[in-house]
């Protein structure tokens, strides 16, 4: 099966380390990304400012997939939630669909329903049986401590997600980690928003959200953190020195990719993962591994 | 919390809500305080306070609500809206309120940004010539480095 890969804006232009890793880990178990250069924006970062607008950008990309006759694959959780939201709305609401065709038919578009759209990691334990996973999987992580930062948009709203994972207790990200053999750390705020998208209108504020979940995970002896998400990684791998001047505090976590901990899993190099594009080092974390 | 001037309300504002996406069970709110409970935000910063946002649209406190910043601190994570009892959707009613506030030109410079950058390029982070020689020295295909098509979306 071919999946239409949904980059969004910020992983080409921001995290091409997700990127590549990702590509790594879908060929490596058999997953067919096909990349549609004519996507724009998801209408996520729209959506607070003009829904409509969202709604027609989300509906623009979802005619393009059909176009194709294919699904959606996407990396970032925003990108996730805006479009599985816009899918949800223009088959259930013959309006909003008419709506959106009058606009995207100035493309020659029409949409008429039919496009699901999934995130890579939920691709993953849906669509590829956990033994080729685990088959795929040559080096050992099981000395690596990992925590999982799951994201908003990642799981919520639950009711656009048809109940992949629990909300309140979700597990699917821990549960492809624990596959590829890595440990896995539970600490308190695992569920907790990242805070960026308050990063545009109160940086400060942004900021203590993020310091908040930091802390936590230093204290519960977390080598690493764990994203699906490049909006989380902009918190806490971008911002993550200025949190600690800022609240005076030192981290030094590295924030990996989950693709970048599977493909590591998988036996690929620190560049083929981008490794060394991260911006807390990760190169001491990983030496174990590569020396 | 400031005083309220209960005779600058608006007393169509609350039912013109309740007939839009997100506004449809803000009435059934029975200040359970579930969703400050839930707020990231309200747990850093006491002043944004989503209950109170909702009770000030209850009362029909339009400009109240509209002209705040505080609608714009709410980072949009559903944490409330999955754990509300009254089904009140208080994530999408916090989107409604910063589409009306736009609509009434309050909208903060990096929203009004991003929405810019969107209509004009189709992408919030525009690709040139620089990120697509990084892109295929990482392996990664080329990009469009521009975008005719949303113009004629908008
Ligand atoms: S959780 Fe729901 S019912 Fe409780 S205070 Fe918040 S909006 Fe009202
Ligand atoms: S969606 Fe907004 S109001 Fe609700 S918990 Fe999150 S930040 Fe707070």
């Amino acid at each position: 099966m071919n999946y239409a890969l949904f980059l969004g804006c910020t992983i080409p232009a921001r995290s091409r380390n997700y990127e590549m890793s990702a590509r790594r880990v879908a060929e490596k178990v058999g997953l067919s990304l096909v990349d549609v250069e004519e996507f724009v924006c998801c209408g996520f970062p729209a959506k607070n400012s003009d829904r409509e607008f969202s709604e027609t950008l989300g509906g623009y990309n979802l005619a393009l997939a059909q176009q194709r006759g294919m699904d959606i694959c996407v990396l970032c959780s925003s990108c996730a939630s805006a479009l599985t939201e816009t899918a949800h709305r223009l088959s259930s609401d013959p309006r909003a669909r008419d709506r959106v065709n009058g606009r995207i038919a100035a493309a020659g578009l029409r949409y008429d329903g039919d496009v699901r759209v999934r995130h890579f990691a939920r691709l993953l334990l849906e669509d590829v049986a956990p033994e080729t996973i685990t088959s795929r999987c040559e080096r050992d992580l099981t000395d690596l401590r990992v925590a999982v930062h799951y994201g908003c948009h990642y799981l919520k709203p639950s009711e656009i997600y048809d109940g992949f994972d629990d909300v309140e207790a979700p597990d699917s990200v821990e549960a492809l980690l624990r596959l590829a053999g890595v440990d896995v750390v539970d600490y308190p705020s695992k569920k907790m928003c990242c805070g960026g998208p308050v990063l545009p209108v109160d940086e400060k504020l942004a900021l203590a959200v993020a310091h908040e979940k930091l802390t936590q995970l230093r204290d519960a002896g977390a080598e690493a953190l764990c994203l699906v998400c490049p909006f989380c990684s902009v918190m806490y791998d971008g911002n993550q020195k200025g949190i600690e001047s800022e609240f005076d505090e030192s981290y030094g976590l590295p924030v990996l990719y989950l693709t970048q901990i599977l493909g590591l899993a998988m036996g690929f190099g620190r560049k083929e993962l981008g490794l060394n594009m991260n911006v807390v080092k990760t190169k001491k974390l990983l030496a174990r591994y590569f020396e | 919390m400031e005083r309220i001037d209960l005779d600058a309300a608006d007393p169509g504002f609350a039912e013109a809500l309740a007939s839009q996406p997100g506004g449809e069970r803000i009435a059934a709110c029975f200040m359970c305080r579930t969703c400050v409970a839930s707020c990231p935000i309200s747990a850093v910063d006491r002043r944004f306070h989503p209950l109170r946002i909702i009770r000030l649209a209850l009362y029909g406190l339009k400009q109240e609500v509209l002209a705040s910043d505080f609608i714009w601190l709410c980072s949009s994570c559903y944490a409330c809206q999955e754990r509300c009892p009254q089904g009140v959707k208080i994530s999408d009613f916090m989107t409604l309120l910063k589409n009306l506030a736009v609509k009434e030109g309050h909208v903060p410079r990096g929203i009004r940004a991003q929405l810019d950058l969107i209509r004009e390029h189709g992408r919030i982070y525009p690709i040139d010539d620089f990120d697509n020689k990084k892109r295929n020295k990482a392996g990664l295909p080329s990009l469009p480095t521009s975008c005719d098509v949303v113009a004629k979306l908008a």
